[in-house]
């Protein structure tokens, strides 16, 4: 079976499994129509989530900002004072902070993109439900009429389908936050208690490659330093 | 025939470029199968594109069914591999 097909036999099945359990097909339209308007609850409500999380993270990322600030403060600071080991203790934290804004940086991008989205998949589903509306009350006026019956299966599929579209982005919306909310809650936590060194995650050779990166930022930074201090 | 995409809405697709939208699906199913996640990547990307570049978009007050569903752009080489092994993306 070809990739398309397979996706809309997924999807056309899952949207099957709302109309068959209704029998009067009348019913239908107005069983639909409530489902409708919670999704289309549901999506604000989804909105309104990737929002906040990404209102969060552009918050921590002021803070990392300010501490990177206070840092390079320190450096400089400790170069005068003929300090360079408090200097180099300094940019390495900074380093590590930098590692972390560059992170936050990327996700709030993807929040972005995904609040987009959504919003536009909100706007999308109110004007369908608007639409299914005046269909629907039509529809039922002329129960009486033959393809009455034809009219309601395609109006109701081709809003299930709707449903469905937007049911799925607010699905992956959600995982997306749920992934970055964890994160985001061990960064606070790192962010209180200052000590922010492990930002690379389990692999070892990768957390050995960011040290090394992170020395070599660390030693360049300190020479220009020493450079302008010394002056 | 109409064709939606997934996230984007639908559009109507004449069926004498339904060649050219076979050709790709066949390319993807290729990718799957061999773990190419590249390969996918790119051949989704240009499925998209041909819908869109071909079809015409379909007003959003129309209420119609979709004959093919085209999944979103950043649907990730995990997710279509599911869709192959088990009920795929959507939660039933």
């Amino acid at each position: 079976m070809g990739f398309l097909e397979r996706v809309s036999t997924v999807l056309q099945a899952k949207m099957n499994k709302i109309m068959n359990r209704i029998e009067d097909p009348r019913e239908v339209l107005d069983v639909s129509y409530e489902k409708q308007l919670q999704l289309l609850q549901n999506v604000k409500r989804g909105v309104a989530e990737v929002t906040t999380s990404k209102k969060r993270l552009e918050l921590q990322k002021a803070k990392l900002q300010m501490n990177i600030d206070k840092l390079d403060g320190q450096a400089k600071e400790a170069i005068s004072a003929n300090r360079e080991d408090l200097a180099r203790k300094a940019l390495e934290s900074k380093a590590m902070m930098q590692a972390q804004l560059n992170t936050l940086d990327r996700e709030i991008v993807e929040l972005n993109d995904q609040q987009q989205k959504l919003q536009a998949a909100e706007a999308r589903l109110a004007t369908k439900v608007e639409a299914f509306r005046t269909k629907k009350e039509t529809i039922k006026a002329q129960y009486s009429a033959a393809d009455a019956q034809v009219k309601i299966t395609e109006s109701v599929t081709g809003i299930s389908e709707e449903m469905a579209d937007v049911g799925l982005a607010v699905q992956r919306a959600e995982e997306k936050t749920e992934d970055m909310k964890a994160r985001s809650a061990a960064l606070d936590e790192l962010l209180e208690s200052g000590t922010l060194t492990d930002y690379s995650g389990g692999d070892e050779i990768e957390a050995e490659l960011a040290r090394v990166k992170a020395k070599n930022t660390v030693d360049e930074e300190l020479a220009k330093l020493k450079a302008e201090v010394n002056k | 025939m109409i064709i939606r995409i997934l996230g984007e809405g639908q559009f109507r697709f004449d069926d004498s470029h339904l060649g050219e939208l076979n050709e790709i699906d066949n390319q993807i199913v290729d990718h799957v199968k061999k773990g190419d996640k590249n390969g996918f990547c790119q051949d989704l990307a240009r499925m998209i594109s041909t819908v869109k570049e071909l079809g015409k978009p379909i007003s959003e007050e129309e209420v119609i069914p979709s004959d093919l569903i085209v999944p979103p752009a950043d649907l990730s080489f995990e997710e279509a591999k599911d869709i192959f092994c088990n009920e795929g993306i959507i939660e039933g």
